[in-house]
């Protein structure tokens, strides 16, 4: 991060829109305590020398028989559900880069192709896209874990993936359309550059701004789907933590009035994905030509 | 716009083959569904005897083709776990999801659109800031989260709306409704409630987007100008560009639609297809799984078709050629 960062006008709109400094706060709280939990735990809640069945259902500990040092008490297995919560955000955050890398390097790669060369190839995957996207990227992903029964973070970020680059690339072919037209391209291409240069050195870094804004979208969805993907059970497996499954555990217990096992991953995950969504509706904006900007 | 139909049937029809080819593709992964079905204790003979009573011992093209033939005459096959066709369990369970789905919809789309408008023509009064602020929570709050969260402060908290199930039916010929009782009545509000709430989000700022900028445009400015009625611009003059792509999104919404009934449905115990789909794939019930996933896909198709037609109508701008 360099000192022209700090002057530029992005940095400027940033600091004057509580929104987005809420949302981004929120955003590294949790990147960091997702990538430091087994420091923050006080247990690991997959580690079964570490849960012991003594502690099973216990309330938070600002109630009745609540104890330390399970802060926001324990689910019937004994777990402590602050540090399900750490281990369940690292899944959704893995899951959630795992798409954002694995869809958006393949719908920016689609995108390029399709806008650069057009004809054929563009009509071929364009119409592969909106067929795909008709489907919903939920519906497909559920469909593709339903029939192949296998569980697991790589199944649900492969599932998801399915119709994930659609967005990506329809985003990517627009920007690259009118990247196109610029003269430095055809200055490039003048000098004889090849394609793959002309493609990856002089139209790509000129191209991505705006998937920064699919990206920032997408994060927020692909978790809230983990967690949906999960609750149903066909996401990740038992063995691994997920906010969604964490919700699914506690669900029956809601009507025997133990509701924190349900409604403290729910907060987690509602904080989250509001978090991301407050920087992405900045985000858009920001990036956004056609908005000016009072400032 | 009649050759455009025409040339749309036939995509659909390339489309549905594609979907029914990959699914048969990926169940050559997924696990063997015989080896669970011939039981605990059954000897190698006995599991080649259901794999030959199902057909499953013959080469895969010779299953898929044969599974073509017999779908293009409405038998999708017999389902592993109740032994009865398919379509049939899938059908009877229709009319419990078309109901939770369209009162779902309608929720959404007057409450979406309606919202939407009023924050449009004031979007800094305090009322429209907290609508937008809502709505940010519409839009992050996944829908099963919204189902389990209005369960605990409606069914459990408040015991005022009960917690699952469809309530009583009443026969209407071939289709079971629930839509006439009060106890169905009552039974529908939080299952349709937690399926609407993330496209009324989804369309209310979809309308407040189109209509702020409809509201800029000069025709508007005119009937301001010349002392129409409020009602009058707003919604004659307004709201009825401002809707060309709200309609759009709404229709392209089907799929995310259906995947969210699913979801729904498990939560609240409905009786509907999602439920039964949820349960297949747990049971390894393939022919049922292909069943549902091949009529979604058709729905689907059906309604962006329809979706397109409608908008050559709503926008005369647009011809197909």
């Amino acid at each position: 991060m360099n000192k022209s960062f700090f002057k530029s006008k992005h940095w400027y709109n940033f600091r004057r829109e509580p929104g987005a400094v809420i949302g981004s706060l929120i955003m590294v709280l949790f990147f960091l305590a997702a990538m430091f939990a087994p420091m923050i735990a006080p247990q690991n809640p997959y580690d079964l020398t570490e849960v012991s069945l003594e502690h099973f259902l216990l309330p938070p500990v600002w109630m009745e028989n609540g104890q330390m040092p399970f802060v926001f008490g324990t689910d019937d297995q004994g777990r402590d559900i602050f540090s399900t919560i750490l281990y369940g955000c690292r899944t959704s955050l893995i899951v959630g880069f795992g798409v954002l890398l694995l869809a958006g390097s393949a719908g920016v790669f689609l995108g390029m192709l399709s806008g650069y060369y057009g004809g054929r190839l563009d009509a071929f995957i364009m119409r592969a896209g909106d067929t795909v996207l008709c489907f919903s990227t939920s519906l497909l992903a559920l469909f593709f874990l339903g029939i192949m029964g296998q569980r697991g973070v790589t199944m649900v970020i492969i599932a998801i993936c399915i119709s994930g680059w659609v967005r990506y690339a329809r985003t990517m072919r627009g920007s690259t359309l009118g990247v196109k037209q610029e003269a430095y391209i055809m200055a490039a291409r003048a000098t004889g550059a090849s394609d793959p240069t002309l493609l990856l050195k002089h139209l790509l870094p000129n191209a991505l701004a705006p998937i920064f804004v699919v990206m920032a979208v997408d994060l927020a969805v692909v978790i809230g789907l983990e967690a949906t993907l999960s609750f149903l059970g066909v996401g990740v497996p038992l063995t691994e933590p997920s906010l969604g499954m964490m919700i699914a555990n506690g669900r029956d217990y809601v009507y025997t009035g133990m509701w924190w096992m349900v409604l403290f991953p729910a907060g987690a995950l509602i904080m989250l994905v509001v978090g991301i969504n407050l920087f992405a509706d900045w985000l858009r904006e920001e990036l956004n030509p056609k908005i000016s900007r009072k400032t | 716009m009649f050759v455009f139909i025409i040339r749309r049937l036939i995509q659909c029809v390339i489309v549905l083959l594609t979907v029914s080819l990959l699914c048969f593709i990926l169940f050559q992964f997924a696990g063997d569904p015989v080896v669970n079905m011939a039981g605990k204790y059954a000897t190698i003979e006995d599991i080649e005897r259901v794999r030959s009573s199902l057909g499953l011992d013959k080469p895969f093209y010779v299953q898929y083709i044969r599974f073509i033939g017999n779908a293009a005459q409405g038998n999708f096959g017999m389902s592993y776990v109740s032994k009865m066709p398919t379509l049939e369990l899938i059908l009877e369970r229709l009319p419990a999801t078309v109901e939770l789905a369209m009162t779902a919809m309608c929720i959404a789309f007057i409450a979406g659109v309606f919202l939407g408008v009023l924050v449009s023509l004031k979007p800094h009064s305090v009322f429209s800031r907290s609508i937008m602020a809502l709505s940010l929570g519409g839009i992050s709050i996944p829908t099963f989260l919204m189902g389990i969260l209005l369960i605990m402060v409606f069914a459990v908290w408040l015991g005022v709306l009960p917690p699952f199930g469809r309530g009583e039916t009443v026969n209407l010929g071939f289709w079971r409704s629930g839509l006439i009782t009060v106890e169905g009545l009552k039974h529908i509000i939080l299952p349709a409630m937690t399926l609407a709430m993330f496209q009324l989000a989804v369309l209310l700022r979809l309308t407040r987007g189109s209509m702020r900028e409809i509201l800029t445009e000069e025709y508007v400015v005119t009937a301001w100008a010349k002392g129409l009625p409020p009602l009058k611009v707003i919604f004659k003059h307004a709201l009825r560009n401002a809707l060309i792509p709200v309609i759009t999104i709404a229709g392209l919404q089907i799929g995310e639609m259906i995947a969210f009934s699913i979801v729904t449905e498990t939560i609240f115990q409905w009786p509907g297809m999602g439920n039964l789909l949820v349960r297949s794939i747990f049971e390894t019930d393939n022919p049922v799984l292909v069943t549902y996933i091949m009529l979604a896909a058709l729905i689907i198709l059906a309604i962006n078709l329809v979706v397109d037609i409608l908008y050559a109508y709503l926008n005369p701008k647009i011809r197909y050629e």
